[in-house]
Order: structure tokens, then C-alpha cells, then sequence
């Protein structure tokens, strides 16, 4: 079996060790109306309305979307533009929180009589994929394919990440639960929980708890970036290829993440919806780096200040990972479903970037054997053809080919730059 | 509060740069140096020196003029220097030798772009227009420790040169075919820095181990060779080791700029060199092949990248070939 490339990155889990504290109720929440991949969701809400804990304030018709539910109790004062990450413009809900935390009364465990029902309950907890890229749930567990092979992405291949290993080690038991829910609900044969090699208690504790379940394998991933990326993590499980054009369902394959598993299984039991998250917060600008239940909405700057983090002196803060994680412009900027961490650093190298020496360690570094110097030059001479047949498309932007280059060119920003000029068909 | 810094994804770190790498070429190329200047003299450092210094002149004063940035601190104006230094007769006079620099630098480098735009090997080209410019005093090979005798230099034939010979052409000459530890160490007549095949041998692993280049060309440039050599009848561990087999294959047929991009690419790159440079050897007329050899596979380099392009991790349709 060929391997596929990567990179070895120092892992930096600093916080793996650390239990997850409840963070203090803020004061003030806010909801983008687009926190997941797929439609935005329209306001349920209007200002002065008064909202309870797990009440829903955004939904959408369309499918290929989730309801957003209020993490706090109180009024809501705005609904209002917000700009995202990604310079996409959405609504927003924001609620000023009366500190009281009143539950709804909406919150029932939901009645789940076939597969149908299920998925409707998955899609009405407000859950999307919580590894960061945020596709929905329900609409994943729900393929047109028979699927007989079902992934739990427990890879964390990102350096300062913890947030997915808290949940296995805190939270075994409903990672195992959830596993045997969706296993009796989708009729799948088979089990993969795949652990990257540096979190070895997780991998101990699941071998132990699953030894007597012949439906339930572990595989050990190796610890080279990046592991959880879907296509990989589904080749070095199962030696099976997502080919071009097609999705994992279609080779009999989901992957799912682990805090994902672990999250359907809790809101079977007790209905309440996905309104808090775990969160890593690390990095050189925070003096207590810690894991943080947040609830969701929470200004950034509220769980900064909470971990003692240098205010005054940030640089750079980042939502997810090093690797792809995102720069935030704005720390009063919300915690999202998908923020599986917030990282805050004190300095910013700008290094210089100088002349392609064409060393070829972009190309030998790339998970899926791709050319991104010779990309390069193709995009600069907007040579479409060439693009095409150096396959840009698939380019995942795991950051590897720019993490390797010694003249510090932005390949992997210049593959998504690239990908944009393709013809679409 | 001070205003946040967004950039693109990926924001970790990695303390590699070019001139990091270019430093341990320069490292590698260290024992090949010390070889040269104990089997040479106290000469091989000066026309080192020259070299370098004329290379980075040369490098300084095209960006100048070009009005680009500065790049001598990449150092890779030192390495070439360092490279076409190794590939000089060490009495070449030192005109001649700033010549060849300039060759190197401002035509073959420069004027193509400057480093990673160059198509053909800077040094390696420069040394082939010395060798047509000045065959006399580009082949004025001394022995080994001649140095130390004081005496006036005494040309000698070089490896290559005397395996042709006739015991009675031997004999007329006063020297024999030389005995492969005496080719491992280096104590032959030949360019400065590249008799030690121990020495290069050395450089070549540290670049290896350091992940610097990858052994795909200079172990198949060298095992073609070996493989063509024995096929043919000829004694393939002298062949490997007379000559600049050594030199060209861990330094030059590794060269980022001037050789393909992927590990396929480099293995016929390698395997090409190795074919060239046996085929001069036995069928042209000149005695040593390996410039030429290396130089012809630069100019193939862009074919070998069209068509050796590795297969993209689940692509659906062939790649359309230009």
C-alpha cells in the first residue's frame, strides 16, 4: 500500500492533560446565522424577545442546513449584519444574557422510532461536523449509498489541539455510546475508530472498552499531518480512495468526528441541543492555557481574558489550528460550533518571501502528490489547461507545501487562488 | 489594543530558508575543500577564494544594475563559486578564473532570472566555456603533493587520460594508472575538488541525512554508470571513481534549478547523466564526459518534469499531456 506524504510537525498538546472548565456565563452572546456549511439560517427572533437556554432563534427550509439555538437565557438586543472570517456577510442574533439560565421548555429527548426520525432529531439538535469544517450532520448520516463502513475521526492531527482527546478521555463512554447508535440505526458492519499515535491512553482506553466488539477496530494513525483530513483518514483506515468527483458515501464510507459521535449520543438522552462546546485555548499570548466548555456565541475577548491571555499585546488569533485554522480580524468576534480551539500568539514572523529554488519539498510533502511550484507557475500565467491537467481541484489546503518552503511562498493560498480561476462545470 | 494581523493558513512555523540550505551545500563541500588543499596546496584556497568572491561580486553588481533585490545572502553565489572552484585545475590562473564566475553568475544564472530560473547548472557551464575558451590552461593537471617539492610544476596526465594509454606511452610519461585507494582519496592528477571521492562521498551523505537533496540522481547517475561500464568489460570501479563522477553526481546533478522536481523525474535524470557521460567516455574524444553529460540532461529537465509528473492522489480522467 503506497503512503500517503506528509509532514511532522511538533504536536504541542499542552493542554492535554487539562480537565475542561466551565467558562463564566458572558453577558452578551452572538449567533451569525451561518456557523455551518450550507444555508444560512433566517432569525426566529426579533429584539426585546425573550429567549430561554436551548430555545431555537435561527432555522432555514432548506435541507442543507441546521437550526441555531440560544446558549444563555435573556433578550434579544440586535439582529444585525455580521462579517465572518471569510468576509461572507450573514444576520445575526445577539442576546444579552439575564444570568439566570432558564431551560426551555422545548428541551424533551426526542422520539426516535426509525431512521427517519433520527435523522430529523440530528438535524433539529443544531449539530454540524465539530472537527471545523461544520457540513451537517444529518445530511452526512443520510447518503443515497448503502454505507457498511463507518469512520470516527479521532485523528486531531492539528499541533495545541485537545479538544477532541478531552472528549474520549472525559467522555468515553458516549463516544461509545453514539458508536453503537448510529451503528444500530445506519446498519453498518463495520467500526473504525481512527486515533492519531500520539494520544496512546486514548487508543488504550478504546481497545480495552471495544475488545469484546468484533465490529469495532482501532486504528492507529501515524502521527504526520495530515491524518484527519477525510480522504486520508479513510485511505490509511481503510485503504479505500475518495476519487475525484465523488464523496466518501459513494466507497460505502462516513467519517464522522469523535466529539460529533459523542454529542448525538447526549442529546439523544436528555434533548438538549448543541448550544456549548469544548474548546482548546493555547498559544504563546495565553498565560493559562486551558480546555473550555464555552457556550456558543460567546465573544472571543470574554474566553481570552478568562485564560489570562495578553490582550494588549496580541498579534495573531486563530480559530482552529495552526495549520488551517483561521485568523480572526476582530477578538469580539463569537465562539462558533466549529471553533474546536482559539489560539492567540504575541508576534507575527513576516518573513520574507524570496525566489522559488525549486527544491521540489512542496511536491515531496503533499498528501495527494501534488505539484504546487509548478501550480504556481501556472497560475501566474493563467494557464488553465495546465492547472487542469496539475489537478489544483483537489488541493485540500492542509498548508503543508507552505509550511516546507524555504523561500516562504504562500503555495497553498496560491492553490485556492488557483482553484478560483478554474472553470466550473 | 493593537490591530490583529489576518494572513493566509498555514500559520505555524519552520525555521527552514534558503540560505539555511545553502549553508550546509557549503558545509557538505567542506571535506572535497580540505582534500583539494592537502593534495593541492595552499593554491586550491586561493583560487577557492577568488572564486567565491568574484561569484558574489558578480551576483551583487547584476542585481545592482537589474535594480532587484540583493540576494547574496542566500548564499548561493558562495556555493556556486565553491563548485566551480572544485571543477578548475588548481595552476588556472586566476583570471581566468574570475572569467569563469562571471560565466557562472551573470550569464548563466542571472540573465535567465537569477537562482531557481537558471535552465543549465551555473558552474558546470561556465567551466565548459573555460575548457573550450582555454583547453591548454583549463588541462594543466599537476600531481598530487608536487606542492611541498618546490620545484616547477610538472603537468601530469589525469586518470581518465592515463587508463587510455599504452604501457610504453605509460612509461614515456614516468607515471602509472593509479590504484583505486589512491582514486578513493583522491591523490590524482584532476580538478582541484573533485579527485576525492572520499571527501565528495562524505559531503554527499551529510547533504543526504540532512534531507538537503535526495539520493534518487547521484545513486542512479552512479550506478548506470558502473552497470554500463562492467556490461561493456570495462574495470566500473575505476570507472566511477576517476574523473568527476563524485563531484557532478552529489553536487550538481542534484542542483534544485537545473534538475526535475520529482523523485521519478530525478532517477531518469540520473540514469541519463550516467548513459551520457559512459558514451562520451568510450565514444567521443574527449576523455571526460560528466559536464557535458549533466549539462545536456538541465536542458532536458523541463521533458522529464512533463512526463514524469506523479499521479494525483484519486484523480478521476489521465492527465492531458502538452
Amino acid at each position: 500500500m503506497k503512503k500517503l506524504n506528509g509532514i511532522r510537525l511538533k504536536h504541542r498538546k499542552n493542554t492535554e492533560d487539562f480537565k475542561t472548565v466551565q467558562l463564566p456565563l458572558p453577558k452578551k452572546v452572538i449567533f451569525p446565522m451561518s456557523m455551518h456549511m450550507g444555508a444560512p439560517c433566517t432569525p426566529l427572533v426579533k429584539v426585546g424577545d425573550v429567549v430561554k437556554v436551548g430555545d431555537k432563534i435561527g432555522d432555514c427550509e432548506n435541507a442543507f442546513s441546521v437550526p441555531i439555538h440560544s446558549s444563555v437565557s435573556g433578550t434579544v438586543a440586535a439582529v444585525s449584519d455580521y462579517i465572518n472570517a471569510m468576509g461572507n456577510k450573514c444576520k445575526c442574533v445577539e442576546i444579552e444574557t439575564d444570568g439566570l439560565q432558564t431551560l426551555s421548555e422545548s428541551i424533551n429527548p426526542p422520539v426516535i422510532t426509525d431512521k427517519l426520525s433520527f435523522i430529523n432529531a440530528v438535524r433539529e439538535s443544531g449539530v454540524c461536523g465539530l472537527g471545523g469544517a461544520g457540513f451537517p450532520t444529518h445530511i452526512k448520516l443520510n447518503p443515497k449509498n448503502e454505507i457498511d463502513t463507518l469512520i470516527i475521526n479521532a485523528a486531531e492531527c492539528e499541533p495545541y489541539i485537545t479538544s477532541d482527546y478531552r472528549e474520549m478521555i472525559e467522555n468515553t463512554d458516549d463516544v461509545l455510546n453514539g458508536i453503537e447508535f448510529l451503528r444500530n440505526m445506519l446498519g453498518i458492519k463495520q467500526i473504525k475508530i481512527a486515533v492519531e499515535a500520539n494520544k496512546p491512553q486514548a487508543i488504550k482506553n478504546f481497545q480495552e472498552l471495544t475488545k469484546n466488539d468484533s465490529t469495532v477496530s482501532i486504528v492507529e494513525l501515524p502521527s504526520i499531518y495530515p491524518q484527519g483530513a477525510e480522504k486520508v483518514i479513510i485511505y490509511n483506515s481503510t485503504k479505500r480512495i475518495v476519487e475525484e468527483g465523488t464523496i466518501p458515501a459513494d466507497i460505502g464510507v462516513i467519517v464522522i468526528n469523535v466529539s460529533t459521535v459523542a454529542f448525538i449520543y447526549r442529546y439523544i438522552q436528555t434533548g438538549m441541543p448543541f448550544i456549548t462546546r469544548r474548546v482548546t485555548v493555547d498559544g504563546n499570548a495565553v498565560k493559562n492555557p486551558k480546555n473550555v466548555f464555552i457556550p456558543v456565541g460567546t465573544p472571543i475577548v470574554e474566553v481570552l481574558n478568562f485564560c489570562n491571555a495578553e490582550i494588549d499585546n496580541l498579534k495573531v488569533v486563530l480559530t482552529g489550528g495552526p495549520m488551517m485554522g483561521m485568523c480572526v480580524h476582530d477578538i469580539n468576534m463569537p465562539i462558533l460550533k466549529t471553533t474546536n480551539a482559539l489560539l492567540a500568539f504575541n508576534r507575527y514572523d513576516d518573513k520574507k518571501t524570496s525566489a522559488c529554488i525549486r527544491c521540489g519539498r512542496c511536491a515531496a510533502v503533499c498528501p495527494f502528490n501534488l505539484i504546487p511550484a509548478e501550480i504556481e507557475k501556472a497560475y501566474k500565467t493563467r494557464d488553465i489547461e495546465d492547472l487542469k491537467s496539475l489537478k489544483v481541484n483537489l488541493c485540500m489546503n492542509c498548508g503543508s507545501c507552505t509550511y516546507v518552503c524555504p523561500a516562504n511562498r504562500k503555495l497553498a493560498e496560491t492553490n485556492q487562488l488557483a482553484k478560483t480561476i478554474l472553470p466550473r462545470n | 489594543m493593537n490591530k490583529l494581523i489576518v494572513s493566509p493558513s498555514p500559520h505555524d512555523e519552520n525555521y527552514i530558508n534558503t540560505s539555511n540550505i545553502m549553508l550546509h551545500v557549503c558545509i557538505a563541500l567542506l571535506p572535497a575543500f580540505i582534500a583539494g588543499c592537502i593534495f593541492f596546496g595552499p593554491r586550491a584556497a586561493l583560487v577557492t577564494a577568488v572564486c567565491v568572491i568574484s561569484a558574489v561580486i558578480s551576483e551583487y553588481l547584476c542585481r545592482r544594475l537589474m535594480k532587484r533585490d540583493n540576494t547574496i545572502g542566500d548564499l548561493s553565489a558562495v556555493v556556486t563559486g565553491v563548485i566551480l572552484a572544485f571543477n578548475l585545475p588548481v595552476t588556472v590562473p586566476l583570471w581566468i578564473a574570475v572569467l569563469g564566475s562571471f560565466v557562472a553568475i551573470a550569464i548563466v544564472k542571472q540573465l535567465f532570472g537569477g537562482l531557481g530560473q537558471n535552465f543549465a547548472n551555473p558552474a558546470l557551464t561556465a567551466r565548459i566555456v573555460l575548457m573550450v575558451s582555454f583547453p591548454s590552461a583549463m588541462s594543466k593537471w599537476v600531481l598530487p603533493f608536487q606542492w611541498k617539492e618546490n620545484a616547477d610544476a610538472v603537468t601530469c596526465a589525469t586518470p581518465l587520460v592515463l587508463r587510455g594509454m599504452s604501457a610504453d606511452e605509460l612509461s614515456e610519461l614516468g607515471q602509472d594508472i593509479p590504484a583505486y585507494l589512491d582514486l578513493f582519496l583522491g591523490k590524482t592528477g584532476g580538478c582541484l575538488g573533485e579527485t576525492s571521492a572520499l571527501a565528495l562521498l562524505i559531503g554527499g551523505i551529510y547533504l543526504i541525512a540532512r534531507k538537503i537533496i535526495n539520493p534518487a540522481a547521484p545513486v542512479t547517475f552512479i550506478g548506470t554508470l558502473a552497470l554500463l561500464s562492467l556490461i561493456s568489460g570495462n574495470d566500473s570501479i575505476y570507472e566511477i571513481l576517476a574523473g568527476g563522477v563524485f563531484l557532478g553526481a552529489f553536487f550538481m546533478a542534484t542542483d534544485y534549478a537545473t534538475t526535475p522536481i520529482t523523485t521519478k523525474g530525478k532517477i531518469v535524470f540520473g540514469i541519463g547523466c550516467g548513459i551520457i557521460t559512459f558514451i562520451i567516455r568510450h565514444f567521443a574524444s574527449l576523455p571526460e564526459g560528466v559536464s557535458f553529460a549533466i549539462l545536456l540532461m538541465n536542458i532536458l529537465t523541463p521533458y522529464i518534469e512533463r512526463y514524469t509528473r506523479p499521479d494525483v492522489f484519486g484523480a478521476r480522467e489521465v492527465k492531458n499531456e502538452k
